[in-house]
């Protein structure tokens, strides 16, 4: 496997996510495309939370508050004149970087639980700020009537559709960065950090610089998944944008998968995200977070790796027996 | 080389406090081009802070680390890894996720890479890491996690990654404390290997047979004041350090 270079890999990517799009045309259930949309957005977060947690071993917390700047700035920029949704996830992405980068200088000193904390705290006093302001909706929440379909070129898409391929394209670009990174210099600083900050130092890695570079990496791709997210529900209140399942969800789903591969949050994404649409559908949207709740805790007792630690177990005795 | 007087690390009345605790008091020292320096003193004595004031670790209060020819002050240790100060840890912290290889792979990409630029293909980097396995004996372990390791290997390690570096200067923190008798003459063997391929080397060590054989000059620390400094046999007779480090 590590014989695929990323060029070959990006090919790949493509190529599968081009199935994807057009057996879901196949189909064309609307239903199929809201609830793959969630599970894609959550595999972007999960990947997202992975560069930072799983490949730098900062535990982010907050992972709501930069969800909910990336559809904020949607919002905000809805209301002042529209543009269409790649740029607002560019800007998204951009605001959420910026957040992230704020959050990283901030809090570069903290380790441990002290940085989980203040990652809480950050979700925390944004989820105020936006409650407070206005413009952007308030308390009240804000509404974006997301037009039936797109004129693109002559051709009409349905709009769903068209958020659930931007969402499959973003996905794809987590996923290459997230694997590109994990082979690259950048990629080795990373897990120095993870196990080690003075003997990294030591060895010459800045440590301060790399962690900044994932502090708003992870953020922005967060902050992307977020962008789209007021059309894809139509109506955007603080407490579903900072909602808690947001930041338990891109925590539990690199956990369940493993952190320390871009394999761990798309298998954790695809398995927690697919659960939960099965149960919103047969049993209630309620009983969303007990499925994490109880697969993290069976996770942590059974594959403290994940999923992927599990099968690296299975081949390492496998091989010496 | 363009030190002030030819010493390759000088290090200037420094002084580091922790709160009210003084831990480094008006320290002087030099170290030339090549040397191989014995750095003793009892437990707390302020060893430890002195090598983590002249790497970085820590920044010192007052005084100042000048490095072949430049001053060290105010920057962060990666940068002074890149300088050429290389210092191996008391306690070895190796990357405990990586392979060995990969162990070492870290200061050629960070720190040698850095430095010579973009010379080294992946494959001579390999070649690298498996050459300083070998240096150090463990090129049988290269694929191997550091939890596989023994305690006199997992020194190995730690001497063969600060070595990685490519240092000018490179300080061995206690580097065989609870070594066997046969293990202390292996790291030693290693330091005077590399001290003979131009590694300017300082040894913090409790263990006297090894720091007396190994030392061409013996500095000694008590209470974060330097009370000694000289030929090893001289220094070992000096009244004070007989009174403070070997008790009486």
């Amino acid at each position: 496997m590590s014989s695929v270079n990323t060029a070959k890999f990006s090919l790949i990517t493509i190529a599968v996510g081009a199935v994807v799009m057009a057996f879901a045309h196949w189909v064309h259930v609307d239903y199929l495309y809201f609830a793959s949309y969630t599970i894609l957005q959550f595999i972007v977060l999960a990947t997202a939370w992975n560069i930072l947690g799983g490949y730098c071993g900062y535990v982010n917390f907050g992972s709501a508050a930069f969800f909910a700047m990336g559809a904020y700035s949607s919002v905000f920029i809805h209301k002042l004149y529209p543009l269409p949704v790649p740029l607002l996830i560019l800007i998204g992405g951009i605001v959420s970087g910026l957040v992230g980068f704020g959050m990283g200088y901030l809090t570069l000193r903290l380790r441990g639980s002290f940085f989980a904390i203040a990652t809480l705290a950050l979700a925390v006093v944004l989820q105020t700020l936006v409650v407070n302001w206005d413009f952007v909706g308030g308390s009240r929440g804000a509404y974006i009537i997301r037009p039936e379909e797109l004129e693109f070129a002559g051709i009409t898409i349905n709009y769903i559709e068209y958020l659930f391929g931007l969402m499959l394209l973003l996905t794809m670009i987590a996923l290459v960065t997230a694997r590109t990174i994990e082979r690259s210099q950048l990629g080795f600083g990373f897990a120095t950090i993870r196990d080690d900050e003075l003997a990294a130092e030591a060895s010459g890695v800045p440590t301060l610089r790399l962690k900044l570079i994932a502090t708003t990496l992870s953020g922005a791709f967060m902050g992307m998944a977020g962008a789209p997210f007021p059309y894809y529900i139509g109506y955007l209140q603080p407490s579903s944008a900072f909602g808690l399942e947001y930041a338990v969800n891109s925590i539990a789903m690199p956990m369940i998968g493993g952190t320390t591969s871009w394999v761990g949050p798309l298998i954790g994404a695809i398995l927690l995200g697919s659960a939960q649409q099965y149960a919103t559908v047969t049993i209630s949207s309620a009983v969303n977070l007990l499925i994490v709740g109880l697969m993290l805790v069976g996770f942590v007792i059974i594959a403290p790796n994940g999923l992927i630690g599990l099968v690296q177990g299975w081949r390492r005795k496998w091989r010496q027996p | 080389m363009t030190g002030t007087k030819g010493a390759l690390l000088h290090v200037d009345n420094i002084t580091k406090r922790f709160f009210g605790f003084v831990a480094l008091d008006g320290i002087d020292l030099e170290v030339q081009p090549g040397e191989r320096l014995g750095l003793i003193g009892p437990n707390g004595s302020g060893k430890s802070t002195l090598v983590n004031c002249i790497c970085g670790t820590l920044q010192n209060d007052s005084g100042s680390v000048q490095f072949d020819g430049k001053t060290l002050d105010g920057l962060a240790a990666h940068q002074r890894t890149h300088r050429g100060v290389s210092r191996s840890f008391q306690l070895p912290r190796p990357f405990h996720s990586m392979n060995l290889v990969d162990n070492l792979r870290i200061p050629l990409l960070y720190t040698v890479h850095a430095r010579v630029g973009p010379l080294r293909s992946t494959g001579d980097l390999d070649a690298r890491c498996l050459e300083l396995l070998e240096m150090v004996g463990l090129a049988k372990k290269a694929k191997q996690l550091p939890r596989d390791l023994t305690q006199v290997e997992m020194r190995k390690l730690e001497l063969a990654r600060a070595v990685a570096a490519e240092p000018k200067l490179l300080i061995a923190d206690e580097s065989m404390a609870g070594l066997s008798h046969s293990e202390i003459e292996d790291i030693l063997k290693l330091l005077m290997q590399l001290n003979e391929r131009g590694i300017t080397i300082i040894l913090i060590e409790h263990i006297m047979s090894a720091v007396m054989s190994f030392s061409q000059r013996l500095a000694v620390l008590v209470s974060g004041k330097k009370v000694a400094d000289g030929k090893p046999e001289e220094v070992v007779r000096d009244p004070e350090v007989v009174r403070a480090y070997l008790g009486q």
